[in-house]
C-alpha cells in the first residue's frame, strides 16, 4: 500500500510539474500501445498497430499515439505499462491477454489513466476497461465454406495453445463445416507456438501430406499460407488479409479490424464520457471482417457465405445454437439453446471439444 | 487416428527439408569446431543469412544471387567474431553470445520492409527418370538444388577433413594451437578462415528457411535453429556424418510428431511436442555410454584462446 | 606493426578504465546508428543510459534496475563457478522455469494457508527443482559421459513445454475462468515475495543475489572447493593429480548452478512475475551467460555487469516508447556493447606495442 501512495504521489508531482494532466487541460490526448510481439509479424501485433495508425489518422493533431514493441509478459510488461503512465499517457491499450494482471497492478497507481486490457476478464478498478472480438463468428463462416469446399472431406487445423479463444475457433469451424458436410473431418495439429514460420510450415506441409485440401490456421505468420499456394490448396488466412502469401489459395480470411473501437475509445477519454466496461464485439460493429472472397468459391456457397455473415450481424443467427453435444456425448445446448457468454460451460471459458471431433485437447 | 494416411515416401521427403538448414549451420559450426574455435553465434549469423538472402533475392529475382549473398552475410557477420576473438583476444563464449544478440537485432533492422513479401521459387531439381523410381525417386531425386548442394557439402567437408593437408592443419590447429604455431601453421589465419566458412554455412542455413522451407521473412524465424545445429555439433561428436545423422534424427522426429498429430495419433500431444528433444538426448546417451566415448573426440583446444607469444 | 604483448599481471588500472572505454566507444557508435535511423542521437544516449539513473522519473527506474539485474546476477553467479572449471551449463534457462513451477506449485498447493511458513517452503522447492533439473546432465555427464552442453541446452526446450502445460493445465487458476495462467501471488500475501522497502525494488530475490556475490567471493578466495574449481579449470590435469574428484566437482558445480537459477525463476515467479504463464521465462538464463563473461567471471564484475545489462534493458526501453526507436534498434545497440566491452578487455591483459615486433 505504501508503494502505491508513494507513486501516485510522484505521479501527482508529475502532474504538476508538467503543466497539468490531461484533466487539466493539456492540448494533446496521449493514447499508448502495449504489443506482445514484433508490429513487423504480419498478423496479431501488425493488426493492432494498422489500428493505432488510424487513430492517428483519424483525430491529427489532437492525439499523439506511442508504442512498445516485444514487450514480454510480467514484470516487463508492468515496468512498460508504468512508463508510459509516467510519460504522460492518457489511454492505454495492453493487447495481449498476458498483461491482464499488470494491467490491472499499474491501473490502480495511476487512476487518472484509463486502461484497456485485451482478450481478458478482469476489471479490478474503474479505469480498466476490456475488450475482445468474437472471431468465432468469423469461424463459423469459414467452417461453412470450408464444408463446401473440400473433395477430400479433410481439413487441418493450424492451432497455437489449447485456450478457450482456441478452441472456441476449433468448435465453430467444425460444427459448421460438418453442418453441410457431414463426412467432414478436422485434422488438429498443435504448434505451441503464435509465431514460428518453421514450424508452421511444417505443420502445414505434415497436414498437406495426408491429403488435407482445405487448410486454416489459428497462429500469426502467413507460413501455412504460403504452404498451401505452394501445394494448390486452399486456405483461410488469420487476423489479416493474407492474399500476398496466397493469391490462389487465400479463399477468404478473417480480420482483426480494432480501429473502430480504438477509435471509439480515444474519442471517450476526449469527450470524457470514457467508462469501464466489457465489451465484446463480433461483426456487426467491424472488429470481425472478412477478406475479399475468392472467385474459386461458387456463386451459391458465397452467397449462403454472405446470408449468413448477415444474419449474424443483425443477430438473427447465433453461431453455437443447440442442439450441440460435447465431445462425450453429454448435452451442451438443448434445441434451440444458445451458448451464454460466461459461467459454467460459457463461451469465455470454452475448454471442451464438441461432439464429433476425435482429437483431444491437450494440456 | 488414421497411420495409413502417413506417408513413409512424403514423409522422408520432407525430413531431408526440415534437416537441411540444421545441417548446413552445423556443418559450419563443425569446422570452426575443429580449427578450436567456439562460436556460439550460429543463431544471429543463420537470421542476417535469412534476411540477406532474402532481400537480394527479392530485389535480384534470382534465388542463387539470394543464396549467394546469404553466405556473405553470414561470413562477414562472423568475421566480427573472428576479429574480436583471434585479434583482440575476446572470450569466445561471451563473444558468441553477443554475436547472436547483434544478429537478431540488425536482422530486425534490415528486414523492416521485407516483410509479408513472396520470394522467387527456389527450383526443384526434377531429375527425369530418377525421380519416377517408386519410393526412392520422390525422396532423393526430386528436391531442391540446396538438398543436394548440402549433402555434397557434408561429403566434402569429411573428405577434406580425411584426407586433405588443409584438412590436417585445420586438425593440429584445433588440437593444439601452440604445436601447430611451432610447426610453422599461421594459427590465426586458419582459425578466420574456418570461422568465415563457418558463417558462411549458417548463413545459407538461414537463406534455406527463408527462402524455401517457409518461404517468407519473418523477425526471428530462425526460432532457435541456430542453438539446435549446436547441440547436433555435439551430438555428432565432431564428425561430418554423424552431424548428419542427428540433423536426421531431429528433423525426422520433429516431422513426425507433426504427421503422427495431424492423423489423430492418441499420443498426448505435450509428449510428442517434446519428443524431438527428448529423443536426441537419449540417443546421446546410449552413444556416449558405449566404448566410443564422445567427450574425449572434442578438439583439444576447443574455446582455448591462442596468443603466438605466450 | 602493432603487437600484443602479455601482461604478467593483468592491469589494476586498465581492468576499471576498459568498461568506461567499451561504454564511450558504444555511445558513439550507438549513436550513429540511432542517426542514421532519423533520431537525436544525444537524446537517445541520454535516455538509454542517463535517465533510468538520474532523470524525472528515476525513482522508478532505480527500483526497476534492481528488479531487472537481480535474476540475472543470481544465475550468472551459479553459472560462473561452473565456467571457471570447465563445466559447461547453457541452460540455466530450464532451470529457472524449473524452479519457478516447483515454487509456484508449493505456494499453490497451500492456498490459502495464511502462514509465515509457505515462502520458505516455496524457496526451497524453487532451489530443489533448479537442483535437480541441473542434475539431470550431471549425472548423465558423471555415469555415462555424456556431454552437459548439449543434455542442458536441450532440455530447456522441455522445460517450456512443460511450463505451457503447467499454466494451460495443473497449474491452472480454478477460478481464472478456463483461461491458462495461474493464481497470481499478489492477491495470496503469504506467498508473494513482497519488496523489502517499498518503492525499492529490493525483493528477496535480490538480497539472494547479493548474498550468492558474497558467498562466491568467499569460496573462491578461502575455501577449499573454490581452490579445486579454479585449479580444475586451468589446469585439469594437475586438479586430477592434486585430488581433485572430477565427479564430485562436475556435480556441485551443476548443483549449485541450478539451484540459484531455480531460485531466481521462484523469486520472479513470486514477486514481479507473479504467476506460472505460457511465456512466463523471458531469457535470463542465457542473457546470465552474458553477464557472467562480461563480469570475468568475477563475482563483484558480475553485480556490475548484471546492473549495466539491466540499464540498458530499462533505458532501452524507455527510448522505445518516448524516442520511437524500434526494438530492434535496442537489441543490436546491446549488441554493440557486448562487442566493444569483450574487445577492449585485451587492454587490461595486453600492451599493445607499436613499432617491429621483436623476434621471440
Amino acid at each position: 500500500m505504501k508503494r502505491r501512495t508513494l507513486l501516485a504521489a510522484s505521479a501527482a508531482a508529475l502532474a504538476l510539474a508538467t503543466g497539468g494532466a490531461f484533466a487539466d487541460g493539456h492540448a494533446k490526448t496521449k493514447v499508448g500501445f502495449i504489443y506482445v510481439g514484433s508490429i513487423g509479424d504480419g498478423g496479431w501485433n501488425y493488426e493492432h498497430n494498422e489500428a493505432r495508425k488510424k487513430v492517428q489518422e483519424h483525430f491529427g493533431d489532437k492525439v499523439e499515439t506511442f508504442f512498445q514493441e516485444r514487450v514480454p509478459e510480467g514484470a516487463d510488461a508492468e515496468r512498460a505499462i508504468t512508463q508510459m503512465a509516467l510519460q504522460g499517457a492518457d489511454l492505454i491499450f495492453t493487447t495481449s491477454f498476458g498483461y491482464m494482471d499488470p494491467t490491472n497492478a499499474v491501473a490502480a497507481k495511476f487512476p487518472d489513466v484509463k486502461f484497456e486490457h485485451a482478450t481478458g476478464y478482469k476489471r479490478e478498478h474503474p479505469n480498466v476497461s476490456t475488450y475482445s472480438a468474437r472471431f468465432y463468428e468469423g469461424r463459423a463462416v469459414i467452417g461453412h465454406i470450408a464444408g463446401k469446399m473440400t473433395k477430400t472431406n479433410k481439413i487441418g487445423y493450424i492451432a497455437s495453445f489449447p485456450i478457450p479463444e482456441v478452441i472456441r475457433g476449433i468448435n465453430s469451424a467444425y460444427l459448421h463445416a460438418k453442418k453441410v458436410n457431414p463426412d467432414v473431418e478436422f485434422n488438429i495439429v498443435w504448434v505451441f507456438t503464435w509465431e514460428d514460420a518453421a514450424k508452421e510450415a511444417d505443420a502445414a506441409k505434415a497436414l498437406i501430406d495426408q491429403g488435407v485440401d482445405v487448410l486454416m490456421q489459428h497462429t500469426d505468420t502467413t507460413a501455412p499460407m504460403l504452404k498451401a499456394e505452394e501445394a494448390g490448396i486452399m486456405a483461410f488466412g488469420q487476423a489479416s488479409d493474407m492474399i500476398s502469401a496466397g493469391p490462389t489459395a487465400q479463399l477468404t480470411s478473417i480480420i482483426d479490424d480494432w480501429a473502430p473501437y480504438y477509435i471509439a475509445r480515444t474519442q471517450a477519454v476526449i469527450d470524457g464520457t470514457w467508462e469501464s466496461k466489457d465489451t465484446w464485439d463480433g461483426i456487426e460493429p467491424g472488429m470481425v471482417a472478412f477478406a475479399d472472397m475468392s472467385d474459386r468459391i461458387p456463386e451459391d456457397v458465397r452467397a449462403e457465405a454472405t446470408q449468413m455473415i448477415e444474419d449474424i450481424k443483425t443477430g438473427a443467427y447465433k453461431p453455437f445454437t443447440g442442439p450441440i453435444n460435447k465431445q462425450d456425448g453429454s448435452v451442451w445446448l438443448k434445441e434451440g439453446e444458445t451458448a451464454a457468454d460466461f459461467g459454467d460451460d460459457g463461451l469465455a471459458g470454452m475448454s471442451f471439444y464438441v461432439e464429433g471431433l476425435t482429437a483431444e485437447i491437450p494440456n | 487416428m488414421d497411420l495409413s494416411a502417413i506417408s513413409p515416401t512424403l514423409l522422408l521427403a520432407s525430413l531431408m527439408v526440415a534437416a537441411t538448414p540444421i545441417i548446413l549451420a552445423a556443418t559450419g559450426e563443425l569446422i570452426v569446431e575443429k580449427s578450436g574455435v567456439l562460436n556460439l553465434g550460429v543463431e544471429g549469423m543463420m537470421i542476417v543469412g535469412a534476411i540477406c538472402g532474402f532481400a537480394i533475392a527479392v530485389e535480384s529475382g534470382s534465388p542463387t544471387l539470394g543464396f549467394i549473398a546469404a553466405a556473405t552475410g553470414g561470413a562477414l557477420l562472423s568475421l566480427i567474431f573472428g576479429f574480436l576473438t583471434q585479434v583482440l583476444l575476446s572470450n569466445q563464449v561471451a563473444t558468441g553470445l553477443a554475436l547472436t544478440l547483434f544478429g537478431l537485432g540488425l536482422s530486425s533492422m534490415l528486414g523492416q520492409s521485407y516483410v509479408g513479401i513472396r520470394p522467387p521459387a527456389t527450383e526443384k531439381l526434377d531429375i527425369p527418370f530418377l525421380s519416377d523410381i517408386p519410393f526412392i525417386g520422390p525422396i532423393l531425386f526430386n528436391q531442391d538444388i540446396i538438398v543436394y548442394v548440402t549433402l555434397a557439402l557434408v561429403i566434402g567437408t569429411w573428405a577434406v577433413l580425411k584426407f586433405t593437408r588443409a584438412g590436417l592443419i585445420l586438425r593440429a590447429v584445433g588440437e593444439n594451437h601452440d604445436a601447430a604455431h611451432a610447426l610453422g601453421y599461421k594459427v590465426v589465419r586458419v582459425r578466420l578462415m574456418a570461422i568465415a566458412f563457418g558463417g558462411a554455412c549458417a548463413g545459407l542455413g538461414g537463406a534455406y528457411l527463408s527462402l524455401v522451407r517457409v518461404p517468407q521473412w519473418t523477425e526471428g524465424m530462425t526460432a532457435g535453429a541456430g542453438w539446435i545445429a549446436l547441440a547436433i555439433v555435439v551430438f555428432g561428436a565432431w564428425r561430418p556424418f554423424r552431424v548428419l545423422l542427428g540433423a536426421y534424427l531431429f528433423g525426422g522426429v520433429t516431422v513426425l510428431q507433426l504427421n503422427l498429430q495431424a492423423a489423430g495419433v492418441a499420443i498426448p500431444v505435450e509428449y510428442l511436442s517434446m519428443s524431438p528433444y527428448l529423443i536426441t538426448i537419449a540417443v546421446l546417451v546410449i552413444m556416449s555410454s558405449g566404448k566410443a566415448k564422445a567427450a574425449l573426440s572434442a578438439p583439444g583446444c576447443l574455446g582455448r584462446i591462442f596468443h603466438a607469444s605466450s | 606493426m602493432i603487437a600484443l604483448e602479455k601482461r604478467p599481471e593483468p592491469s589494476k588500472l586498465w581492468s576499471w578504465a576498459t568498461p568506461i572505454l567499451a561504454v564511450i566507444a558504444t555511445m558513439i557508435a550507438g549513436g550513429l546508428m540511432f542517426a542514421a535511423l532519423g533520431k537525436d542521437p544525444v537524446e537517445s544516449i541520454r535516455t538509454i543510459f542517463w535517465d533510468p539513473i538520474f532523470g524525472e522519473f528515476a525513482f522508478y527506474y532505480r527500483g526497476q534496475l534492481l528488479i531487472k539485474a537481480g535474476p540475472l546476477i543470481l544465475i550468472a553467479i551459479g553459472l560462473s563457478l561452473g565456467f571457471r572449471a570447465g563445466i559447461w551449463n547453457i541452460g540455466a534457462e530450464g532451470q529457472y522455469i524449473i524452479g519457478a513451477i516447483c515454487g509456484a506449485a508449493v505456494g499453490l498447493a497451500f492456498y490459502p494457508w495464511d502462514s509465515f511458513i509457505v515462502f520458505p517452503l516455496m524457496i526451497l522447492a524453487g532451489a530443489l527443482g533448479g537442483f535437480l533439473w541441473a542434475m539431470i546432465p550431471g549425472i548423465l555427464r558423471v555415469k555415462f559421459n555424456t556431454n552437459e552442453i548439449l543434455v542442458s541446452l536441450l532440455l530447456v526446450y522441455v522445460a517450456e513445454f512443460i511450463l505451457a502445460s503447467m499454466a494451460l493445465g495443473a497449474l491452472k487458476n480454478p477460478d481464472g475462468a478456463g483461461f491458462p495462467g495461474s493464481r497470481n501471488f499478489r492477491s495470496y500475501p503469504a506467498a508473494y515475495n513482497e519488496e523489502i522497502i517499498t518503492g525499492t525494488g529490493m525483493h528477496w530475490g535480490v538480497v539472494a543475489a547479493f548474498i550468492a556475490v558474497i558467498f562466491a567471493y568467499v569460496l573462491l578466495a578461502r575455501h577449499l572447493m573454490g581452490f579445486q574449481i579454479k585449479l580444475a579449470g586451468q589446469a585439469p590435469r594437475a586438479a586430477r593429480f592434486g585430488g581433485v574428484n572430477p565427479s564430485r566437482l562436475i556435480l556441485f558445480c551443476l548443483g549449485i548452478s541450478g539451484a540459484l537459477a531455480g531460485l531466481a525463476g521462484l523469486f520472479e515467479v513470486s514477486g514481479p512475475a507473479g504467476q506460472i504463464s505460457i511465456d512466463f521465462n523471458v531469457g535470463y538464463g542465457f542473457t546470465a551467460i552474458i553477464v557472467a563473461f562480461l563480469g570475468r567471471l568475477h563475482p563483484i564484475g558480475i553485480l556490475l555487469a548484471g546492473l549495466l545489462l539491466a540499464l540498458t534493458y530499462i533505458g532501452g526501453e524507455a527510448a522505445q516508447s518516448s524516442l520511437g526507436l524500434p526494438a530492434a534498434a535496442i537489441q543490436a545497440f546491446q549488441g554493440m556493447l557486448l562487442f566493444f566491452l569483450l574487445a577492449v578487455d585485451v587492454l587490461t591483459n595486453f600492451r599493445i606495442r607499436f613499432g617491429k615486433r621483436e623476434v621471440a
